[in-house]
C-alpha cells in the first residue's frame, strides 16, 4: 500500500508547479471610432517616449529608467499653491479623506514597434512604482499604514480616487520599423 | 545480584513504521489537490521579464492566456516572435475569435471580469504586442495583465 502511495506521491511531486501568476495589471482604453482631439493642457502632460533602440525621451529630453520614477513622482504629486511648472490641481471632496488636492496630470507613454518588451515592462514598472509610492505616502499620512496593507475597501477606494493611475498610451505609430 | 540492569550496548529500538502509509497518503492528497496540470504545450520560448510592482492574479479560472515569443522549433518556424493561442500558432486577426470563445466558456456573470494575461518573451519587439493589444481593444477585452516575474529588474 505504502509503495503505491509513494509512487503516486512522487508523480505528483514532480508534476506540481506552484507558480503564482503575477504581473502588471492594466486597463486598455476602449477603441476610438474617429480621432477626437482631446484637449489637454501642455502642462498636464508628461511625455515618455521609448524608441526602437530602447532609449528614453522624457519631456523632450533624454532620460534614463533609473531616474524615471522620481521624475514621474515629482510630476504627479499635487503641487499647491498652483505652480505653472507642474500640472493643475483640483480640490476634490473624497469620502474619508475630506477636501484634498488632486493632480490633473497625465503620463503619456509612447513606444515604437521596435522597442523591446523588456524595456517596455521596465518603463511600466517604474511608472507604477511612482504611483505606488505616492499612494503609500498618502496612505501613511492619513491611515498610518502602507497602501498595500490597507484592508478597508473604502479606504482603498479613497486613495485610488485621490491618486488615480493615469497612464495614457498613445495610438500606435510605426516610425522606426520593426 | 542486581535487580536493575543497566541497558548497555543494546542500541536504539526500530522506529514504528505502521503509521507511515497514513503520512504518505496525507502528503499525496495534499499534492493531488494543489496540482494544476498544465493545459497547453508551449510552442514558443518563454522568458518573462522581471518587475517589482507586481500584483497577484486573482481567480485563475477567469484568466485567458496569450503567449508571444520566438518559436522553440526555430528550424521550422524561424526566430521571429509568434503568437500562440491554445495549442497552436495564430495570427493577430484570430484573436477576436479566441476571446469570443473564451467568453463563451465562462458563465454570464463572470464574463466582464475576464482578464487576458499576456505572457511575452522579454526579447520580443513591441510591434507584435501592440498589434495584439489593438485587437484586444477591438474585441472589447480591456482588462489585461503583463505577466512578469517578481524580482529586481536587471
Amino acid at each position: 500500500m505504502a509503495d503505491i502511495a509513494f509512487l503516486l506521491l512522487i508523480f505528483f511531486l514532480v508534476t506540481t508547479t506552484m507558480d503564482v501568476d503575477t504581473g502588471i495589471i492594466r486597463r486598455l482604453p476602449p477603441p476610438v471610432e474617429e480621432e477626437i482631439d482631446q484637449k489637454i493642457k501642455e502642462r498636464n502632460i508628461m511625455n515618455v517616449l521609448v524608441n526602437k533602440n530602447d532609449r528614453l525621451l522624457v519631456n523632450g529630453l533624454p532620460g534614463s529608467v533609473e531616474s524615471l520614477k522620481d521624475v514621474a513622482k515629482n510630476f504627479m504629486m499635487p503641487h499647491y499653491p498652483d505652480n505653472p511648472n507642474y500640472p493643475e490641481v483640483e480640490l476634490k471632496n473624497i469620502n474619508l479623506l475630506g477636501d484634498i488636492y488632486t493632480s490633473k496630470g497625465v503620463i503619456s507613454l509612447k513606444n515604437d514597434r521596435g522597442t523591446s518588451y523588456d524595456m517596455y515592462i521596465r518603463v511600466q514598472n517604474e511608472l507604477a512604482r511612482a504611483f505606488n509610492e505616492l499612494r503609500d505616502e498618502l496612505s501613511r499620512e492619513r491611515f498610518g499604514v502602507k497602501f498595500s496593507q490597507l484592508t478597508d475597501e473604502d479606504r482603498v477606494k479613497a486613495i485610488n480616487e485621490a491618486i488615480p493611475v493615469r497612464i495614457s498610451e498613445a495610438e500606435p505609430e510605426s516610425i522606426g520599423g520593426q | 545480584m542486581s535487580k536493575f540492569k543497566t541497558k548497555k550496548g543494546k542500541g536504539s529500538p526500530a522506529i514504528n513504521t505502521s503509521s507511515l502509509p497514513d503520512i504518505i497518503f496525507m502528503l499525496l492528497f495534499f499534492f493531488m489537490v494543489t496540482t494544476v496540470m498544465r493545459e497547453v504545450t508551449l510552442k514558443v520560448k518563454m522568458k518573462l521579464p522581471t518587475a517589482t510592482e507586481v500584483q497577484k492574479l486573482e481567480k485563475k479560472s477567469l484568466v485567458s492566456y496569450i503567449y508571444i515569443g520566438p518559436p522553440t522549433n526555430a528550424a521550422m518556424y524561424g526566430t521571429e516572435s509568434r503568437i500562440q493561442l491554445n495549442d497552436q500558432f495564430a495570427r493577430v486577426n484570430e484573436i477576436p475569435e479566441f476571446i469570443a470563445s473564451e467568453r463563451e466558456a465562462r458563465n454570464e456573470a463572470d464574463r466582464p471580469l475576464l482578464t487576458t494575461s499576456l505572457k511575452v518573451h522579454n526579447e520580443t519587439k513591441m510591434g507584435v504586442v501592440t498589434d495584439v493589444k489593438q485587437e484586444l481593444r477591438k474585441a472589447g477585452s480591456f482588462r489585461i495583465n503583463y505577466s512578469t516575474l517578481k524580482g529586481i529588474a536587471k
